[in-house]
């Protein structure tokens, strides 16, 4: 992807310029994730749920040469061809190709966060083919030409000004009319025509099931159905870890993965695909592009376990104040801060220390993925190799010196609240402590917690 | 070793020791007594209108005074009469996309969530559901299950080439989570439950 190489922090600075949009962006979030707390208490059996959810795919990275072998006889016989890709660029080769076959010069495109992953867009429009992405807040970002901020959420980090600037821009749409309604309709009538005379659509893959050789697609606005019923050529790509072994995991699957995102007790489309209709080509292609080598880190592997659903962006106290392009990734969050590291050691060695470790995002994750675990086991692990930068690792030197000793870790507590106490701005300095930035010093408490419990269990 | 092999020996390098896969069954703490007022009352809060109606006669009626009122209107259900046969597994983008109203039976429905299970073969054409500007919806009422568990128990996936859950009329909230009705999908649903 061609984002800016700059780090994690230096791009939450250019976020953070403007507080009354970080401050809308943060309870925007923090709305969603109650409305998945909401949705998620109405169900009893959710930690059940999340407990199979689990599993299943432990089980199936477990076996998953097995289950990908099975779908792809599975798929075949259901006359879906399957492509295997190592990496991005056959990724993006296998469709190319496929397009070039068929004399295709217009694609649809619905959300797949795999193709952003792989930079598909650019690949195709270098080569003169026209891509349009589908789904509304995807469009958005498109005609803007920036990377979705969001896996669930692309357009989160804009205000609805922005979308009609944008609009007014490229749809013609009357300058200043700021209605959602009105912003939405324009983009409906505008993609039905490219909907209508597509050759060839693309979409990604929720899961797909091993046992039945067919694929499911998640969507509120059915613009992935539009586009790949429309179209004569369908081309749905995926990443190996979206298998499931039976239809009847669906339904753990269905139920956790929208209640977790956004709330809904289901998305409005869910679309099981088994089979292409009378004269249309499918495709499926299934990506590593890095993932076998996660697989083999077992502090990592569990990252291999993830739906896609959100559930920790909206929750993440960093990624709410610092927006998803401050992750320089396709996959933002703190997902993305596991995930990123893997594809990009060096580049994305910043990602794991974009957290508090507050362990939010392992509550929330319907998979039980141990994401908090795993970002403080990425910092280690980066330290290591040496990715990391020299003041970051003096700190994080220091803190494990402190915290293994409980008499230095003592007396530095005292240290602490007494400077804290009579040279605040010390440690507020913003230069020297970034972590300031934006934000206020507590009043330090007169005793430690130690002190405290002490003084007070008799 | 090309693509395919050399992932699968990967895998099968670095894939974690087996476990075993878990026997799903989950608890159901619902009350068969209220799952059809359940499923009409989740239908609502998706965006969707939701009637229960005794006779089939009323949705013919419906039926008729879409037509009548110069909509046009295609019935791929039987129990309502004549079946618009000019739309086929063949018929193109360009022919369905003046479709206002579109009447699809249901095979199944779903107290939980409100979604409703579509096949092909009930749909005549895949890309109808979606294309035609308001969805109509027939089910009859003995075909409301509790959950998600339940539904896949009775659907066979793989059977026919495409099926559907829909939940309500299509929707966005990606201009500043204001919900819009009527994104690139219906942008209505009306359900019509069936005694
Ligand atoms: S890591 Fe868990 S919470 Fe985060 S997107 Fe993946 S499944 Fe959802």
């Amino acid at each position: 992807m061609e984002h800016n190489k700059r780090n994690h922090s230096a791009l939450s600075a250019i976020f953070n310029e403007d507080e009354k949009r970080v401050d809308w962006h943060d309870e925007t979030l923090w709305f969603v994730r109650s409305k998945r707390d909401r949705a998620v208490h109405n169900v009893p059996e959710w930690e059940q749920l999340r407990e199979y959810g689990s599993e299943i795919k432990n089980h199936t990275l477990s076996n998953l040469d097995q289950y990908l072998i099975e779908f792809e006889k599975k798929a075949r016989s259901n006359g879906i061809h399957i492509h295997w890709a190592e990496d991005a660029k056959e990724h993006n080769e296998i469709i190319s190709e496929i397009i070039r076959n068929n004399q295709v010069k217009h694609v649809v495109k619905s959300k797949s966060m795999l193709t952003e992953e792989c930079d598909l867009n650019s690949y195709l429009t270098s080569q003169g083919i026209e891509v349009i992405d589908t789904d509304l807040g995807e469009y958005i970002v498109q005609l803007r030409k920036e990377h979705p901020s969001h896996i669930v959420l692309p357009a989160i980090h804009l205000k609805r000004e922005d979308v009609s600037n944008t609009f007014h821009s490229h749809l013609h749409t009357e300058k200043g009319n700021n209605n959602p309604q009105y912003l939405a309709e324009a983009a409906r009538q505008h993609m039905r025509r490219k909907f209508i005379f597509s050759e060839l659509a693309i979409t990604g893959v929720n899961f797909a099931v091993a046992e039945t050789g067919g694929f499911v697609v998640c969507t509120n606005e059915g613009n992935a159905d539009m586009g790949a019923h429309a179209a004569g050529i369908h081309i749905a790509c995926m990443g190996i870890e979206k298998i499931i072994p039976k239809a009847e995991h669906l339904g753990v699957f269905l139920r956790l993965l929208t209640r977790s995102a956004t709330g809904q007790p289901i998305t409005v489309y869910s679309s099981h695909f088994h089979k292409p209709r009378n004269g249309q080509q499918m495709h499926v292609v299934i990506v590593d592009n890095g993932r076998t080598r996660q697989l083999g880190r077992p502090d990592f592997r569990n990252s291999l376990k993830c739906i896609r659903c959100g559930a920790c962006f909206n929750t993440c106290p960093v990624y709410r104040r610092s927006g998803g392009h401050s992750y320089h990734s396709a996959v933002a969050g703190p997902i993305g801060a596991i995930l990123n590291p893997n594809i990009n050691m060096q580049e994305n060695a910043d990602l794991p220390f974009a957290s508090t470790l507050c362990g939010s995002c392992s509550n929330v994750c319907p998979v039980k993925i141990d994401i908090h675990d795993q970002l403080w086991k990425w910092r280690q692990a980066l330290t290591k190799k040496g990715h990391v930068s020299s003041g970051k690792r003096l700190g994080m030197k220091m803190m494990s010196f402190v915290v293994s000793y409980p008499s230095i870790y003592r007396v530095a507590g005292r240290t602490g609240r007494w400077i804290m106490r009579y040279f605040p701005s010390l440690l507020a300095n913003k230069t020297i402590n970034s972590w300031y930035k934006q934000r206020e010093m507590p009043v330090p408490p007169r005793q430690s917690f130690r002190t405290w419990y002490f003084k007070n269990k008799k | 070793m090309n693509s395919r092999e050399k992932i699968l020996a990967a895998i099968a390098i670095n894939k974690p020791a087996f476990q075993p896969m878990p026997d799903v069954v989950v608890d159901i703490k619902y009350d068969y007594s209220v799952l059809v007022p359940q499923f009409l009352n989740i239908l609502q809060i998706n965006g969707a209108t939701a009637v229960w109606v005794e006779n089939v006669q009323t949705i013919k009626d419906d039926l008729q005074k879409n037509i009548a009122g110069g909509h046009y209107t295609i019935n791929t259900t039987e129990v309502l009469g004549i079946v618009n046969e000019e739309i086929n597994i063949n018929s193109n983008p360009a022919f369905l996309d003046p479709v206002e109203i579109a009447y699809i039976s249901g095979t199944l429905g779903i107290a939980e969530n409100g979604a409703i299970w579509l096949e092909e073969s009930k749909m005549r054409n895949r890309l109808l559901p979606f294309i035609c500007q308001h969805l109509v919806i027939v089910l009859d009422v003995t075909k409301i299950v509790a959950d998600m568990h339940e539904a896949y128990k009775r659907i066979t996936l793989g059977n026919e080439g495409y099926g559907v859950f829909v939940a309500g009329p299509s929707k966005t909230a990606d201009i500043e989570q204001s919900l819009v009705v009527g994104a690139h999908g219906a942008r209505s649903l009306k359900v019509y439950l069936l005694s």
